[in-house]
């Protein structure tokens, strides 16, 4: 990828290097050509990769004291709270480590959605991110159920019933993803085996998504091609090394701000509740990360429609590349589209808000409103907005003078680094 | 523009918070008490911990079962932190049943400091017999298991009261202005001056309610304090490695003719 070959120094190194060229791919990515204007939205990559490995490495500690079954889930939960060295730590790392996932991809995903970073040639990175968002969520939700809890149990058998709205065959496929006749022992043995297992797709998943960024080159706030390299690209190491190490700092803070004084504050308390197959909560509620979707989930009366519904609205994401017509990325230059982004926002922060209340009254209206947006939003808005708008002058490169009247290249930096 | 869109943005939010008091409005809040072991540097009040253990042992536990304990744990740091010799009594002091010995039976000795708290009844099917079809529930993590938390506890404790006119109430069943659904099968059982306290202070009802809801605060997180203390530290760490990877980044970053 880079233009000049890298030869190693030391003759055992080329030895190596020439039957297997690990140090070629080294000095690709601190040689890297990045754009220089990149701003803040682009840490999230590192945040994502750090919160990965996080989740990986305190799992599997956990699931060296972990017990994967029925009657001994929850006190081995406790256990690991109470007699664990350090057990509390590694525990609430993991659970809040998922939010701390959750809250960052989501920020990724709208960063490519803002700066139009899932248009050709870019294509196949916004499928991979996509296919690791769906398994994050898999991961997640199966994660969620092993402590045992009530929360655990419930939000297993809401989720796994959906299947039971296929027409003819639901109920073989429910019963069949069970193991047994409800949700019990079998499935949380193999809801145990399978979020070990994801993680391990995902970081699959993350190499190929870092490869497939790495043919193209990042997109940046401007939106435009960048000559690579050029005056308008600096290498990864150290420039961008830093400004992610810093990024990630605070993430951090943030993050240690959960675990260390409310570790709590973003799960449900009746997941203290051993799971209770008898006792139903007075709400079942998922994971703050899935609300948007289980708010669309109920807005439709009929159960296949909303099981269909749901499913659409993260599946429409990934023809997203051929549903937007523009020609321009960064919607620092599309002013009509750049308002309809802000409302897509919204409408999905309303929808995670209805998705928390009960379905009744004004929430149902609001979440039957909030889907409806959804997907006018990718059906109509973006193909439209793009073939009608009228876009603001780009400029040539990100150094170079823009063109007279156009926005400064610098603008999309100065305005985002406020927000 | 982007700066009215963010405007917008938590405008709506707040309006979509706002309309949150209009579904909860039936329930009554919990009192709030400032309790010690709140806030980023909070630490349990040990003598209070160590009353509320009192009258967990004279009150609640005999319906209440506290299974993930040890006894043990009521020595360790950040805890009641009783003695060696105090845990040891305590413990002593129940009967544990072990087993099975050589010749296959189970037998009965005196508690270890390391054995789990002995509960009240053999299961849960007991429990629930033994106290009007309501199962008195295992006070491990009760804290952590309801909403409203330390507050919530206390609150029921205290907020027993005769029924307003016009609702009638079952045998065994009591009137509480907390509960959800004001109904609640556990008798009041604290009155004032019930349990004598061994530091001498006055054993009322709300002195009572707020030592052991302490003690169930602990019960629920006994890393608390050192998660606390461990906490901080770890935050200034990670400002001070922030502030120098910020001005690394500056200098770096200085190189070349931008900003970051």
């Amino acid at each position: 990828m880079s233009e000049h070959e890298y030869v190693p120094k030391s003759k055992a190194a080329k030895w190596f290097n020439d039957r297997l060229p690990l140090l070629t791919l080294g000095a690709h990515l601190t040689d890297y050509p990045t754009p220089k204007n990149l701003n803040y939205w682009w840490t999230f990559g590192g945040i994502l990769t750090f919160c990965l490995i996080t989740q990986i490495v305190t799992g599997i500690v956990l699931a060296m004291h972990y017990v994967a079954h029925a009657d001994l889930a929850f006190a081995s939960v406790e256990h690991i709270m109470r007699d664990v060295n350090y057990g509390w730590l590694i525990r609430y790392i993991h659970s809040n480590g998922a939010s701390m996932f959750f809250l960052a991809v989501y920020i990724h995903i709208f960063r490519s959605l803002f700066y139009g970073s899932y248009k050709s040639p870019r294509e196949v990175i916004w499928i991979i991110g996509l296919m690791i968002y769906l398994l994050m969520m898999a991961a997640a939700f199966m994660g969620y159920v092993l402590p045992w809890g009530q929360m655990s149990f419930w939000g297993a058998t809401v989720i796994t019933n959906l299947f039971s709205a296929i027409p003819l065959v639901g109920d073989s496929i429910t019963t069949w993803l069970w193991g047994a006749y409800s949700v019990d022992n079998p499935t949380l043995n193999r809801f145990f085996s399978l979020h070990y297992l994801i993680p391990f797709l995902i970081l699959g998943l993350v190499v190929l998504h870092i490869w497939a960024l790495h043919v193209p080159g990042n997109n940046n706030p401007v939106g435009i091609d960048i000559k690579k390299p050029s005056k308008d690209t600096v290498p990864f190491h150290p420039y961008i090394t830093i400004k992610d190490a810093f990024a990630l700092l605070v993430f951090m803070i943030i993050f240690a701000g959960f675990v260390f004084f409310t570790p709590n504050v973003l799960g449900h308390s009746d997941n203290y509740i051993p799971a209770n197959p008898l006792v139903t909560p007075a709400h079942i509620v998922p994971e703050w990360y899935l609300l948007p979707f289980y708010a669309i989930l109920r807005s439709v009366p009929d159960k296949l429609g909303g099981v269909i519904l749901m499913f659409s609205a993260i599946f429409i994401l990934f023809v997203l590349p051929w549903l937007d017509t523009s020609k321009v990325r960064s919607a620092v230059f599309r002013p009509i589209y750049r308002q309809f982004f802000w409302i897509l926002v919204i409408d999905v922060l309303m929808l995670g808000y209805v998705g928390a209340m009960p379905a009744e009254g004004i929430y149902l209206v609001l979440a039957r409103v909030g889907t409806i947006y959804y997907f006018l939003h990718f059906i109509v808005v973006m193909p439209v907005v793009g073939y009608l708008e009228k876009t603001d002058p780009i400029p040539m490169s990100i150094s170079e003078p823009v063109l007279t009247g156009g926005a400064e290249p610098s603008l999309a930096r100065k305005v985002n680094d406020k927000v | 523009m982007i700066k009215s869109n963010i405007k917008l943005l938590v405008l709506s939010f707040l309006l979509l918070i706002s309309l949150r008091p209009l579904q909860s409005a039936e329930m009554v809040d919990p009192i709030k008490v400032d309790w010690s072991f709140k806030g980023l540097t909070g630490t349990f009040d040990r003598a209070s911990l160590q009353r509320g253990f009192q009258v967990y042992k004279e009150v609640c536990a005999s319906c209440h079962s506290m299974q993930y304990l040890s006894y043990r744990n009521l020595g360790e740091p950040g805890g009641p932190e009783f003695s060696e010799q105090e845990v040891k009594a305590i413990a002593a002091s129940f009967e544990i049943e072990d087993g099975p010995d050589s010749q296959g039976e189970m037998f009965t000795r005196p508690g270890k400091p390391s054995d789990k708290f002995k509960s009240p009844y053999p299961n849960v099917q007991a429990a629930t017999a033994a106290n009007g079809g309501a199962y008195p529930p295992d006070m491990s993590v009760l804290v952590k298991a309801r909403k409203g938390g330390a507050n919530y506890i206390y609150s029921v404790l205290v907020g027993y009261e005769d029924p307003p006119p016009g609702v009638t109430l079952d045998d065994g069943v009591y009137y509480n202005k907390y509960m959800a659904g004001n109904k609640i099968k556990m008798p009041n059982n604290l009155m004032d001056g019930l349990v004598e306290y061994a530091d001498g202070t006055e054993s009322t009802v709300d002195q009572m309610a707020k030592d052991v809801t302490t003690f169930l605060a602990w019960a629920a997180e006994p890393e608390l304090e050192e998660r606390h203390k461990t906490g901080v530290k770890v935050i200034i760490y990670l400002v001070l490695l922030t502030i120098l990877v910020y001005l690394s980044m500056k200098k770096i970053w200085s190189r070349i003719d931008s900003e970051v």
